[in-house]
């Protein structure tokens, strides 16, 4: 996506500069060949290959049958709180995490209109009031990453962070419930 | 009128009659010269105003940790930011543009309605104060310039923060659609002689499609802030999920009208483009027929992309790929625009001045923005980039490149018009660059910013994430952008000042605008061209002296008239003349009452907006006072050795179309109060136990009947005034009709049960609430035309005032329908 597009950047500008330039090849193309080139024949394959890619990646990325984990993410301004499989349910503005597994965030909201987002890990998913979303997340290896609200929220959007401890499928397994695989 | 007289007295004749004298008096000025010069500067202040804002947001982001303002006074700060340049600068901007200009371009004289432009001017300037005010008194909006609720609701937005804006822009947004309906109308009628749909210069075009957006894109929002503003006043609970209502609603009404907006912006300035680059092109522009047909095709395409603002919010991914695609689509008619645009110049012979520097940087910049358009089109990205920094870059590209940067060029091409006077080009280079560069810097960075995880919206940031240099260097550029608009002003003041004289069309254009004096006379045009080739390959420098010497249409001056000429839509043969309402204060006093009634519902003073409403009424009612005959007038010489009748004897006149389009407008804003409702029913959480409004079936059945008899009643009189016949019967049946529907309407709406308790209740309230409104309008509309006959405007010839009490007693027989079927549906019995 990005070469594409300094490519075709660079391709406008060119023909901007030839315009001016006028090696004499430019001013003989037809007002026909220029729409038809410029607005149809250009744009159409690319946009097919891009929407058909991000379909079928969007597609892979949905929570698809079951999975062995499911966390509950539950936004109120301005912080977060999980609950787990086993029952567990922590405030404190940390999530815990299996590693080399998918897991399906549920995200719910106690007033406002809220975002999880972990930016490392994937898109986003807005906190609806009245609504559940899901969204499915998998990190590869344990580690630490941070999270955010990204849906602005009021006064205290700025510190409504939380912190991503991502471990290993046992341990996790073993503090928080849910069957490791 | 027998024997021409000479130029210079036909100027002093026709100016007596246009003229608009100097010192208070001006505030009466209805001229569509003086009041787009208006708006456009006012728009200039309101962008100066934003720009301040912009760096206040530039030097808190400077730093991690900064403690330069808190979150309370940030919040305020952006949420200003975004909206006063959205609604503030950028549609009145346009708006102000399109009045100076169409008219000039269509060799008309003045809009349709230049008393509806003063309105719409004073109804932006009053709504605007409200919002500055607001701001210096330090109880600004500040739930970010689309207001999601429940953010903007009472439990979190206590004050009068959301109110401002709710109010404020409702306010401004009077003004907005106003403008559309009469650019709408005069570009279908007020055209020269001989000017058909397919000769108008694309600039036409333009703003017909753009103004055509507006009249369906902006009442989604209007009834959004009307229910929110409900919902915050009386706690009817349209957006709360805990009765009912969804916050959702807000979401989907606010970018239906959000997305068209972008385009809405973009589209007038597209036009400067078209406009522009032929004159430096030296040659016709390149697929004229193509580009009405892309520009078209964006007008539609844009009302089915609202979703890609909300593709997190938990919609099916496989309705989001409908959306996703759809946005993806709208690239071709913009790479049409493109690529014919630089067709032009490469086949032309391309030279260079100020305003194709600006075009080039709208290319460079627009075309980076048009790309991250697609990239965020595609839904896995855009939902790792939503709400990011890097949204914030791609909005930027794409309206300063696609607005600011064209509008620049528009600037430095049609200032001399408006002075009289050539720039003096010292400043213009540096300040082009400065410009340029500083853009770059600012937002380039912002990509990368948001792609490394930042989101929008936050006032501090950690200092470890690697952050900080991108925002410092993003605060670096601000203020060189900053730099290089401040030249440009200085630069147009010079002008200004000492700006040299020139004669006519200093570029030599190939449009109208330029074939009469600059800077322009109150009339525009001593007389009317006749227009028989396309009206972008016209020769200004011969033509004006043949115009200015009266040789064309309505070359003289009669009776102390203001004429100009209307045509048929499609053809440009000449229908009527129309005689434009001269100056006078009635705008300003309507819209002060309307800024009344404004102020009374945002101090929580309800009970004084009703006097204000009714006071806004009464003096609408007054404006057709001075207009039309009592007696049939018959064709009369309009020069040329042609007759046409005047617009008081045509069945197609301005009035009629306006009035016709209103209802457009009007029937969106009822359609989306309909699909808010059904939307509800079938979304929103806390429906299973939801109470139904008590809606008695026999009642509805009488409001049903009593509005359509009402719209049958006054078909009826409109016929039989065709006729010959009498009008009265049928108009007072309509009156009596009408005003039976709209009690039966309100018995309804006092016996349904308590609004607050859920939204099913509410919407019904709502709903039929908005079916009295018109019932009752439609009950003062047919009285208003039943004193006109009884004042002696109304005849077989003169038939207005029969068809426009027919049209609004139709539609409140229409909507009553509808109306009542939405109420007995959530009641239950449907």
């Amino acid at each position: 996506m990005l070469f594409g597009s300094i490519l075709l950047f660079a391709l406008v500008m060119v023909l901007f500069a030839l315009a001016y330039i006028r090696t004499g090849w430019i001013s003989r193309i037809t007002p026909t060949q220029w729409i038809v080139g410029g607005g149809l024949v250009l744009p159409i394959p690319v946009l097919v290959l891009l929407t058909g890619t991000a379909l079928v990646l969007g597609e892979q990325l949905l929570p698809h049958g079951r999975t062995p984990v499911t966390i509950e993410a539950h936004a109120a301004r301005w912080n977060w709180t999980f609950s787990y499989p086993g029952g567990t349910t922590q405030a404190g503005d940390v999530l815990h995490m299996p590693a080399g597994q998918p897991v399906d965030i549920l995200v719910t909201t106690e007033d406002v209109i809220h975002a999880f987002w972990v930016p490392r890990l994937g898109g986003k998913i807005d906190a609806i009031p009245g609504h559940t979303n899901t969204i499915r997340l998998e990190a590869d290896r344990p580690g630490i990453y941070w999270g955010q609200c990204a849906e602005y929220c009021g006064i205290g959007h700025d510190i409504m962070r939380f912190r991503v401890e991502v471990h290993s499928a046992e341990d996790f397994a073993a503090r928080f419930g849910g069957e490791a695989r | 009128m027998t024997g021409k007289p000479s130029p210079v007295r036909l100027h002093k004749d026709l100016e007596t009659i246009w003229k608009t004298p100097p010192g208070i008096a001006r505030l009466s000025s209805v001229n569509h010269t003086i009041l787009g010069k208006r708006f456009m500067l006012l728009a200039l202040i309101f962008f100066a105003i934003g720009g301040f804002l912009s760096m206040l947001i530039r030097a808190q982001l400077a730093t991690p940790h900064s403690a330069f303002v808190g979150p309370e006074i940030y919040n305020q700060i952006f949420t200003m930011h975004g909206t006063v340049m959205m609604f503030l600068f950028a549609i009145p901007m346009l708006e102000g543009f399109a009045i100076y200009m169409l008219p000039k371009l269509l060799g008309a004289r003045d809009l349709a309605f230049p008393r509806v432009t003063a309105y719409g001017f004073w109804c932006y300037f009053f709504g605007g104060s409200i919002l500055v005010i607001a701001m210096l008194a330090g109880v600004a909006p500040d739930s970010g310039w689309f207001m999601y609720t429940p953010l903007s609701s009472r439990p979190y937005t206590a004050g009068i923060n959301a109110d401002v804006w709710l109010l404020g822009i409702t306010f401004v947004e009077i003004s907005a659609v106003t403008a559309a309906i009469e650019i709408f109308v005069s570009i279908l009628k007020l055209r020269a002689p001989g000017m058909s749909l397919a000769r108008m210069p694309l600039m036409a075009w333009y703003m017909l499609v753009t103004a055509g957006m507006m009249i369906v894109g902006f009442p989604p929002l209007i009834l959004g802030s009307i229910l929110l503003e409900l919902e915050r006043a009386f706690d009817l609970p349209f957006f709360d999920p805990t009765r009912g209502g969804d916050s959702l609603l807000w979401q989907h009404l606010f970018w239906l009208f959000g997305h068209p907006e972008v385009y809405i912006i973009f589209l007038p300035a597209a036009g400067v483009l078209s406009t522009i680059i032929p004159v430096f092109a030296q040659r016709q522009i390149l697929g004229y027929r193509a580009i009405i047909a892309a520009i078209v095709a964006m007008g539609f395409l844009s009302f089915g992309l609202w979703v890609h603002h909300m593709f997190t919010v938990g919609i099916p991914h496989l309705a989001l790929a409908f959306f996703s695609a759809a946005s993806a689509l709208v690239a071709i008619p913009t790479a049409i625009q493109i690529f014919a645009w630089i067709g032009t110049l490469a086949s032309g012979r391309p030279r260079w001045d100020i305003p194709m520097l600006y075009v080039f940087g709208f290319f460079f910049v627009f075309v980076i923005g048009g790309l991250t358009g697609v990239m965020l089109a595609m839904v896995p990205f855009n939902t790792q980039a939503h709400d990011s920094y890097f949204v914030v870059a791609h909005l930027h590209y794409v309206l300063v490149g696609g607005f600011v940067f064209p509008m620049l060029a528009g600037l430095y091409h049609w200032l001399p018009h408006i002075t009289g006077r050539q720039s003096v080009y010292r400043l213009s280079i540096p300040a082009f660059w400065l410009i340029f560069i500083g853009f770059n810097v600012t937002f380039f960075l912002m990509h990368l910013t948001g792609l490394m995880g930042m989101p929008r919206r936050i006032s501090t940031y950690p200092s470890n994430w690697g952050w900080d240099w991108l925002n410092l260097l993003s605060s670096v550029g601000g203020f060189i952008l900053t730099m290089g608009f401040s030249l440009v002003l200085v630069d147009m003041i010079l002008q200004f000042r000492f700006g040299r004289r020139f004669r006519r069309d200093p570029w030599r254009a190939q449009t109208l605008e330029w074939a009469m004096p600059t800077p322009p006379t109150d009339y525009n045009f001593a007389s009317l061209p006749r227009v028989d080739m396309r009206a972008d390959a016209i020769e200004p420098a011969p033509l004006g002296p043949v115009l200015a010497s009266g040789e064309g249409y309505l070359g003289f001056a009669r009776n102390n008239q203001q004429e100009t000429l209307a045509v048929d839509m499609m053809t440009g043969v000449i229908e009527h003349i129309v005689i434009l309402p001269r100056r006078t204060y009635l705008p300003l006093w309507t819209a002060l009452a309307t800024g009344g009634f404004f102020v009374s519902l945002l101090l929580g003073h309800y009970w004084l907006a009703p006097f204000f409403a009714l006071l806004v009424t009464g003096l609408i009612l007054l404006w057709p006072a001075s207009l039309g005959f009592r007696e049939d007038q018959g064709p009369v010489p309009i020069g040329r050795g042609e007759t046409a009748p005047f617009d008081a004897e045509s069945t197609s006149n301005a009035a009629i179309l306006a009035n016709r389009t209103a209802l457009v407008t009007n029937a969106t804003l009822f359609s989306s109060l309909l699909f808010g409702g059904l939307f509800l029913i079938v979304v929103a959480p806390n429906w299973d136990s939801a109470p139904a409004p008590l809606v008695p079936v026999w009642l509805s059945i009488l409001a049903v009947l009593a509005a359509v008899a009402g719209g049958a009643s006054a078909f009826f009189a409109r016929a039989t005034n065709r006729a010959g016949g009498a009008v009265t019967g049928g108009l007072a049946g309509a009156v009596l009709a009408q005003g039976i529907a709209t009690a039966a309407f309100l018995a309804i709406m006092a016996g349904m049960g308590n609004p607050t308790a859920h939204a099913s209740i509410a919407i019904a309230f709502v709903t039929l609430g908005y079916c009295a409104l018109h019932s009752a309008i439609g009950a003062v509309i047919a009285g208003h035309a039943l004193w006109r006959k009884h004042q002696g405007y109304v005849s077989a010839r003169r038939a207005t005032d029969p068809e426009l009490a027919f049209l609004w007693n139709g539609y409140a027989g229409i909507t009553a329908v509808f109306g009542a079927a939405m109420a007995l549906l959530l009641g239950g019995i449907l």
